[in-house]
C-alpha cells in the first residue's frame, strides 16, 4: 500500500482543536451533563469477597425520604444477562462470564448487589448505609494455587482454572536437551490498573413511548456495547444511541461493558426518569478493571556465545472473579510477547487463566506485554551475566535483523492466527537508544557505589502490535455551509483524534484543519464501528478516514460535474473548489447549497479493512541510582526509542510516549492494588494507591523514529499509544539489577518499591537453578 | 440534619447569593448549584488536585471545603482564567502550544494551581514549580510538557509583576 | 463519597465556640482547615451531626516571635509558617519539618491546631511539638490550661484534649542560635506522609560535647516519640561518624516499628535508624558516604 503523497498537515504538529474547550473549562464530561428531572444512582457492592447471598434487608433504605427505587436481581427478568466476550470469545470462558448483578453468589469485593435510585447521590449513599447485607462467607481464593484454596468460584466447573493452552514452535525439547547453557527463573508482575483521572459515569434517558434509550458516557467500543445492551434489553439496536462525550482518559479500562452499563439503563427504564450514575474513586478502584497480575516461570537455552536456541514459559494470569469482555487477552498476550524482537526458533509456552475472588481483570495499555517484556529481559540479563557477555552485545547477537523480516513467530495460541513481525530496523532503534543513554560511557559506573548509591544502566527491546482489524468506518458529510463533518467509529480518549483525523482528511483533500469537524460522539452517526484500542485509532480509524476522504473527493467531483456540465476527467478539486480545465469552478458551499431537500446532504461512507496487526518496535534504556539504606531508586535518565512508522502529529506522538512512560514508571515503583488474605482490597483510595507526580520522574526523553512504514495501511503508521509503556519494567528492572549485582540482588518481582528493594538487598539471597 | 444556609460570594468577578447545603462540598456547590462544571472532581478525598480553585488568592482543594465555608469569599475558577474578552490567557496559550494536556480532566486544577503560584511567586524556579505541581495528578501527559508550559508562561507573570512594581 | 448528613455552624468568638461544643457534646466535631477531617467524612469514618467551624476565630490567629520563643495560634496554616520572614531563623527545626507537609493547596488551609488535635502518628507537626518540648494552650468551659507536649500527645490519634476543649496556641521554647539540629524524612513521594522521620537537636558545651539531646522519631507503632536510649547515648559525647553509626544501631534496637501495607516492620526499623543517622550527620556536617568504611 502506498503512503499518502500530500504531507502538509501529516507530520506537522498543529495545536490541538480540542484544547480550546479543555483550557477554558468548557469540556463536557458525563458528570457535567444535566437532564432536568434526573435521579441519581448508587450501587450496593459486596463487602465480602466470596459468599452466598442469604438476604438483603431493604426496608429501612426504601423508607428513607428521597429514595425512589431499589433494584436487585429479583427485579431483573431472568435469566440475568451475562456480559459477553468482545475479544476472542472462547467457549471455555462461558461458565465464567459475569452476570450484570449478583444473585445467589458474590465473587469479589465490589460486585454489584443492588442499585439505589434517589433524589441525590448523597441520599442514595445514605440509603446504602441502611441496607443489611446477610452473606454466608466462603473461603476466599486469593493466590495462584487456585484449586487448593478450598472453594470453587463456579462450583459446576470443578476448577478455578478457566483456560489452559499450549503453543510451540520448532523443537524446544531438543533445543533444551542440547543446550550448552540454560537458566530458569520465576517472575511476577503485580496487580495494578490505569486509574484515569475521570472515573466512569453514565446518564441514561429512556423514552417509554418510543422504546428508545439515550445513554451518555460511552467510550472506546460504543458499537459493541450497543449491540450487547440491545440484546440484554431485548430492543432493536437502532433504538439505542450510545453517546460519547468528553472522556477523561481510558488507557484500556474505560468503555468496556461493565455491569453498570446494563444496570443504569435498566434503572432509567424502571423509574421512568433519567438516571445519572457517577462512580466515585473508592468504587473505581474496586470495580473498574484491574490488570497486570501475571506470573511466569521462564527458561532460556543458549549456546556459549550467547545465541539463544530456545525459550520456555509457563505463564499464568490472575483474572479475578469473572472473565469480562477482554477474555483471556492479558495472559495470552503475555505468552505471545514473551519472545519479543528476538530470533528464537524453538519456543514453548503454556498459558493459564486463573479465577480468584478479586476484581475482574481487563486490558490496560500494553496488556500482557509490560509483564512479558519484564520476564524476558530480566532473564536475558541474568543469562548474559552468567555467560560473561555484555548485555547490549547479548541483544545484538539475538535481535532480528532487517533481512530476516517478515519474521513469523508462529501461532502463539491455538485460537490465534500466525503472528508475523512485518517491517523494521530493530538494530537501528537499538543502537540509537544505546547512543542516547551513552551506554559506552556509562560502562565505567555499572554497579559502582558513588556517594552512597549504586548506579546501574539497563536496556530492553520490544515489539508491540497495533491496528487490529477487521475494520473501521467513517462518514463524510458536506454540511449546508460547506464545512465537512467526519464521523468516525474511533473513540476520543484524550489522544487528540479531533486534530489528527482532521490532519489526515486535510492532506487527502488539500484543505486546512478548520474545514473539518470530527464527530465521534454518537452511534447514531454511523451504521457500525469498532472503536479505539490496540493503537488502532490512527492505523485503522485514520485509514478509514483516508478512504472516506478519497470517496468524498470523488463524490464532490461527480456533483460538480453535474452542476457544471463538464466531464469528471476534466475536473480537479483544489483548495476547496472544483475547477475545470476550461476555467469554470464551483465551491463546496455552492455544491452544498445546490442540494434539494430530497437529495439531503452529500454524504459518503469510508471503510478500511485489515486482517492483521502491524508491529512497532524499539528499545528503552534507564540509568538509575539505588540507595541501599532506604531501597529508593532514582531514575537519573531514561530514553525511550520507538519506530512508529509514520507520525501523523509528532507532538501528539511524543505526548503519548512520555505519558505512557510515566504511567509505566508508576507501574514499576508506585501503583499497586493490594489484597489481604480474605481478598479485601486494601488500596481503595488515592492515599494508598500511589501514582507518579510531577516531582517523581523529571528526567525522561523519548525519540520517535520513522524508519520503516507499516505495510498494512495507506498511512504507513504503526501504533504509537502503547509502545511507550511496554518495556518500562524491563528496562528499569535491568538497571536495578545492574546496579545491585555486587549485592547479589536480582529483581524478579514487581513492584520495585523501596521496601522490596531493601529486602532484596538485605534479606533475600535467592538461589538460582 | 443538613440544612441550607445563605451565602454570598464572588466567583470570577460575579457576585452570587445562594443557599448552600451544609453537607455539600464547595466543589459540588460550584458544579451543581452554580453550574460551573469546569472544576472537576477526581477523588473527593483531597489527593488528586483536579478540583483546585482559587479562594481569596490561595489555591485550595474545593472537595476539602464545605460550601458554607465559602461565604464571603472571592473565588476564581477555570472559567475565570481567560482574558476579559474571552480569549486564552498566556498560561492557557502556553499549555496549548506545548501540548500540556491530553484528556483535559486534570487541566482546570493544574491551571488554577499554576496561576495562583505564578501570581504569588513570578520568580518561581523550575524546582519550585515541580514541587507545587506535585499536588496535582495527571495520568496522561507525564508532566514534562506541563512544566515546559508553565515555565514559558512564567515570563508573562514576571513581566506583569515588574510592570506593577515599576509603576 | 458524598458527605454524611451533617449540619454546620460558624461561631464568631471562642466563647461562642466553646458554648456550642458543650451543648452539642458528642454530636459535634470541630472543623478548622478540614484537610484531615473532610476525607474522613467522605469515607464516612465519622458521622457527626454538626460541624463547628473555628477557622475564622480571631483568638486563634497569629504567630508571635519573642526571645522566649515562638507562639503559634492554633489557626496558623503551613503557609503562614513557610512565609513568615523570621520564623525559619527562630525555629529552624519546625520550619524544616513543615516543609514536608502535604501539598501547596493543603498547606493553604491545614492548621497547626487541627494537625495537633488529629494527632496522626505519621504527621510531622505533632512529632515536632513533642520533640521540642512545646506547650499546648487549651481553652475549655472553665478557662485555659497549659499542658506540656508529653502530657498532650498521648499516642496515635490520641491527645489529652477533652471533648469540650479547643486548642488555642502552641508555644515553642526559645531556640539558641548555636543549637545543632537535623530533620530527615522518608516518604514515597514528595508531600506524602512520612514512612519514617527523625527530628533531632542538641547544644554543645565548651568541649564540643552534646548537651540536652532531643531525638524524636516518626514510624513507631506507639506514635511520635522521643528515644531516651539514643539521647542517653549522645549525652556528653562528641558527635563523630562512629557515634552517629552507633545511634543508628541503638535506634533500631529501641523502637517498636509500625507495620502496614506500605512498609513491613523490619524495613521500617532499618529506615528509622537511617533517618536518625542522617539527621545527626546533617546536624554535625558529617558526610556519611565518605565516612562509610
Amino acid at each position: 500500500m502506498k503512503p499518502l503523497g500530500i504531507d502538509k498537515l501529516i507530520g506537522a504538529s498543529p495545536e490541538r482543536i480540542e484544547d480550546q474547550r479543555f483550557l477554558t473549562g468548557q469540556g463536557q464530561y458525563v458528570a457535567d451533563l444535566d437532564i432536568p428531572g434526573a435521579l441519581h444512582a448508587a450501587i450496593l457492592r459486596s463487602p465480602v469477597a466470596h459468599g452466598r447471598v442469604a438476604a438483603l434487608g431493604l426496608d429501612a433504605a426504601r423508607a428513607l425520604p428521597g429514595v425512589h427505587a431499589i433494584i436487585t436481581a429479583s427485579d431483573i427478568p431472568h435469566p440475568i444477562p451475562t456480559i459477553p466476550l468482545r475479544l476472542v470469545p472462547l467457549p471455555e470462558f462461558d461458565p465464567y462470564l459475569q452476570p450484570v448483578i449478583a444473585a445467589e453468589k458474590v465473587r469479589y469485593v465490589g460486585e454489584p448487589l443492588a442499585v439505589i435510585v434517589a433524589e441525590s447521590r448523597a441520599i442514595a449513599e445514605d440509603a446504602l448505609d441502611l441496607i443489611e447485607i446477610d452473606i454466608e462467607s466462603l473461603p476466599a481464593v486469593g493466590d495462584e494455587n487456585v484449586d487448593e484454596a478450598g472453594a470453587f468460584l463456579f462450583e459446576e466447573t470443578g476448577t478455578n482454572v478457566a483456560l489452559r493452552f499450549h503453543a510451540r514452535s520448532g523443537d524446544p525439547d531438543k533445543a533444551f536437551a542440547e543446550a550448552a547453557y540454560t537458566r530458569k527463573e520465576t517472575f511476577r508482575s503485580h496487580r495494578h490498573t490505569a486509574a484515569p483521572m475521570e472515573t466512569r459515569g453514565l446518564l441514561a434517558q429512556w423514552d417509554e413511548s418510543g422504546q428508545k434509550l439515550k445513554l451518555f458516557g460511552a467510550a472506546k467500543v460504543p458499537y459493541f456495547n450497543r449491540r450487547a445492551l440491545s440484546r440484554m434489553m431485548n430492543l432493536p439496536e437502532e433504538n439505542l444511541d450510545l453517546i460519547e462525550v468528553d472522556v477523561g482518559g481510558g488507557f484500556g479500562v474505560r468503555g468496556e461493558f461493565y455491569p453498570e452499563d446494563f444496570l443504569i439503563p435498566f434503572a432509567a427504564q424502571r423509574v421512568g426518569r433519567p438516571v445519572k450514575w457517577i462512580e466515585d474513586r473508592r468504587e473505581h478502584l474496586m470495580a473498574t478493571n484491574h490488570s497486570r497480575d501475571v506470573g511466569a516461570t521462564v527458561e532460556i537455552a543458549c549456546a556459549r556465545d550467547g545465541t539463544i536456541t530456545g525459550l520456555r514459559g509457563d505463564v499464568f494470569g490472575d483474572m479475578g472473579a469473572y472473565i469480562r469482555t477482554n477474555g483471556g487477552v492479558v495472559p495470552t498476550a503475555a505468552g505471545m510477547f514473551l519472545q519479543g524482537p528476538y530470533r528464537i526458533p524453538n519456543v514453548d509456552v503454556t498459558v493459564l487463566a486463573l479465577m480468584t475472588n478479586k476484581t475482574p481483570v481487563g486490558t490496560y495499555r500494553g496488556p500482557g506485554r509490560f509483564e512479558a517484556n519484564f520476564f524476558r529481559e530480566r532473564l536475558f540479563d541474568m543469562a548474559a551475566a552468567d555467560l560473561k557477555i555484555d548485555p547490549a552485545e547479548f541483544r545484538r547477537i539475538n535481535l532480528i535483523r532487517e533481512d530476516e523480516l517478515p519474521y513469523s513467530i508462529g501461532k502463539r495460541a491455538p485460537h490465534l492466527p500466525e503472528a508475523v513481525y512485518d517491517t523494521g530496523d530493530y538494530h537501528a532503534a537499538f543502537e540509537r537508544c544505546l547512543a542516547e543513554i551513552d551506554w559506552q560511557g556509562k560502562a565505567a559506573i555499572q554497579g559502582k557505589l558513588i556517594d552512597g548509591r549504586y548506579h546501574g544502566v539497563g536496556v530492553a527491546s520490544f515489539v508491540e502490535s497495533g491496528g487490529a482489524g477487521p475494520k473501521e468506518t467513517s462518514r463524510f458529510v458536506l454540511e449546508k455551509d460547506g464545512s465537512i463533518t467526519v464521523a468516525t467509529g474511533s473513540s476520543l480518549l484524550g489522544q487528540g483524534l479531533e486534530t489528527t483525523l482532521a490532519q489526515i482528511a486535510g492532506d487527502v483533500l488539500g484543505l486546512p484543519l478548520t474545514a473539518f469537524r470530527i464527530d465521534h460522539r454518537s452511534t447514531a452517526r454511523l451504521a457500525d464501528g469498532l472503536g479505539s484500542y490496540h493503537g488502532r485509532s490512527i492505523i485503522v480509524g485514520g485509514s478509514a478516514v483516508v478512504d472516506g476522504a478519497e470517496k468524498f473527493r470523488a463524490a464532490v467531483i461527480e456533483a460538480a460535474a453535474n452542476l457544471l456540465g463538464r466531464p469528471n476527467s476534466e475536473l480537479r478539486f483544489e483548495d476547496g473548489v472544483v475547477r475545470s480545465e476550461a476555467g469554470a469552478s464551483i465551491s463546496l458551499a455552492d455544491i452544498a447549497a445546490s442540494r434539494s431537500a430530497e437529495d439531503g446532504l452529500l454524504a459518503v461512507d469510508g471503510i478500511f479493512l485489515v486482517n492483521k496487526p502491524t508491529y512497532s518496535y524499539g528499545t528503552h534504556a534507564a540509568h538509575v541510582a539505588v540507595d541501599p539504606d532506604t531501597g529508593r531508586v532514582e531514575v537519573l535518565d531514561y530514553v525511550a526509542v520507538e519506530d512508529v512508522g509514520r507520525a501523523i502529529n509528532p507532538m501528539i506522538v511524543s505526548g503519548q510516549a512520555i505519558g505512557a512512560l510515566v504511567q509505566g514508571l508508576g507501574g514499576v515503583f508506585l501503583d499497586h492494588l493490594i489484597y489481604d488474605d480474605q481478598c479485601q482490597l486494601l488500596t481503595a483510595s488515592f492515599a494508598d494507591y500511589l501514582m507518579p507526580t510531577a516531582t517523581d520522574f523529571p528526567s525522561l526523553r523519548s525519540v520517535a523514529m520513522e524508519l520503516r512504514l507499516s505495510p498494512t495501511n495507506p498511512l504507513g503508521a504503526k501504533s504509537a499509544g502503547e509502545g511507550g509503556m511496554v518495556p518500562v519494567a524491563a528496562a528499569i528492572g535491568n538497571a536495578v539489577g545492574a546496579a545491585l549485582r555486587s549485592r547479589g540482588a536480582e529483581p524478579r518481582t514487581l513492584p520495585l518499591s523501596p521496601p522490596r528493594i531493601w529486602k532484596l538487598i538485605h534479606e533475600e539471597k535467592e538461589c538460582t537453578q | 440534619m443538613s440544612r441550607k444556609v445563605d451565602i454570598t460570594l464572588t466567583v470570577n468577578g460575579q457576585p452570587h447569593a445562594h443557599a448552600a447545603d451544609t453537607r455539600t462540598t464547595f466543589a459540588d456547590f460550584l458544579r451543581d448549584d452554580l453550574r460551573l462544571t469546569g472544576t472537576h472532581v477526581g477523588c473527593e478525598h483531597g489527593v488528586c488536585g483536579a478540583c483546585t480553585v482559587i479562594v481569596d488568592g490561595e489555591a485550595v482543594r474545593s472537595c476539602l471545603m464545605l460550601a458554607p465555608q465559602a461565604d464571603g469569599a472571592t473565588v476564581v475558577t477555570i472559567e475565570g482564567l481567560s482574558e476579559p474578552d474571552g480569549s486564552l490567557g498566556p498560561l492557557q496559550r502556553a499549555f496549548r502550544k506545548h501540548h500540556a494536556l491530553q484528556c483535559g480532566f486534570c487541566t482546570p486544577g493544574i491551571l488554577t494551581t499554576a496561576h495562583a503560584l505564578l501570581t504569588q511567586e513570578p520568580d518561581a524556579s523550575e524546582e519550585r514549580i515541580r514541587e507545587v505541581l506535585s499536588g496535582n495528578i495527571c495520568r496522561c501527559t507525564g508532566y514534562v510538557t506541563i512544566i515546559q508550559a508553565i515555565l514559558e508562561a512564567r515570563e508573562g507573570y514576571r513581566h506583569a509583576a515588574n510592570a506593577s512594581t515599576a509603576s | 463519597m458524598k458527605l454524611p448528613d451533617v449540619d454546620y455552624i460558624r461561631p464568631k468568638t471562642l466563647k461562642e465556640a466553646l458554648g456550642l461544643l458543650s451543648s452539642h457534646g458528642d454530636d459535634a466535631k470541630l472543623i478548622a482547615g478540614g484537610q484531615s477531617l473532610m476525607p474522613m467524612l467522605a469515607f464516612r469514618l465519622l458521622a457527626p451531626k454538626i460541624l463547628i467551624d473555628i477557622g475564622g476565630l480571631a483568638e486563634l490567629r497569629g504567630i508571635d516571635i519573642t526571645d522566649t520563643g515562638v507562639r503559634l495560634g492554633a489557626r496558623t496554616t503551613w503557609h503562614d509558617i513557610e512565609r513568615h520572614p523570621s520564623l525559619k531563623a527562630a525555629q529552624p527545626l519546625l520550619a524544616a519539618a513543615i516543609a514536608h507537609v502535604a501539598h501547596y493547596q493543603i498547606r493553604n488551609r491545614g492548621t497547626a491546631g487541627g494537625s495537633l488535635a488529629h494527632c496522626d502518628p505519621v504527621a510531622e507537626f505533632p512529632a515536632i511539638v513533642l520533640t521540642c518540648d512545646a506547650e499546648v494552650v487549651v481553652a475549655g468551659p472553665d478557662g485555659e490550661r497549659v499542658l506540656a507536649a508529653s502530657d498532650f500527645v498521648l499516642g496515635p490519634m490520641t491527645t489529652a484534649l477533652e471533648a469540650d476543649e479547643i486548642i488555642v496556641q502552641i508555644r515553642f521554647p526559645a531556640w539558641p542560635k548555636a543549637r545543632r539540629w537535623g530533620f530527615e524524612e522518608f516518604a514515597r513521594r514528595r508531600g506524602d506522609f512520612a514512612m519514617a522521620a527523625a527530628a533531632i537537636f542538641y547544644d554543645l558545651d565548651g568541649d564540643q560535647c552534646v548537651v540536652d539531646p532531643h531525638v524524636g522519631v516518626i514510624g513507631d507503632a506507639d506514635g511520635a516519640r522521643r528515644l531516651a536510649e539514643v539521647e542517653d547515648l549522645l549525652r556528653g559525647q562528641k558527635m563523630t561518624p562512629t557515634l552517629v553509626a552507633e545511634a543508628r544501631t541503638v535506634t533500631e534496637q529501641s523502637i517498636h516499628p509500625s507495620e502496614d501495607i506500605h512498609a513491613p516492620a523490619a524495613y521500617r526499623r532499618a529506615l528509622m535508624g537511617v533517618m536518625v543517622e542522617r539527621a545527626l550527620a546533617a546536624s554535625a556536617g558529617i558526610d556519611l558516604s565518605k565516612a562509610a568504611a
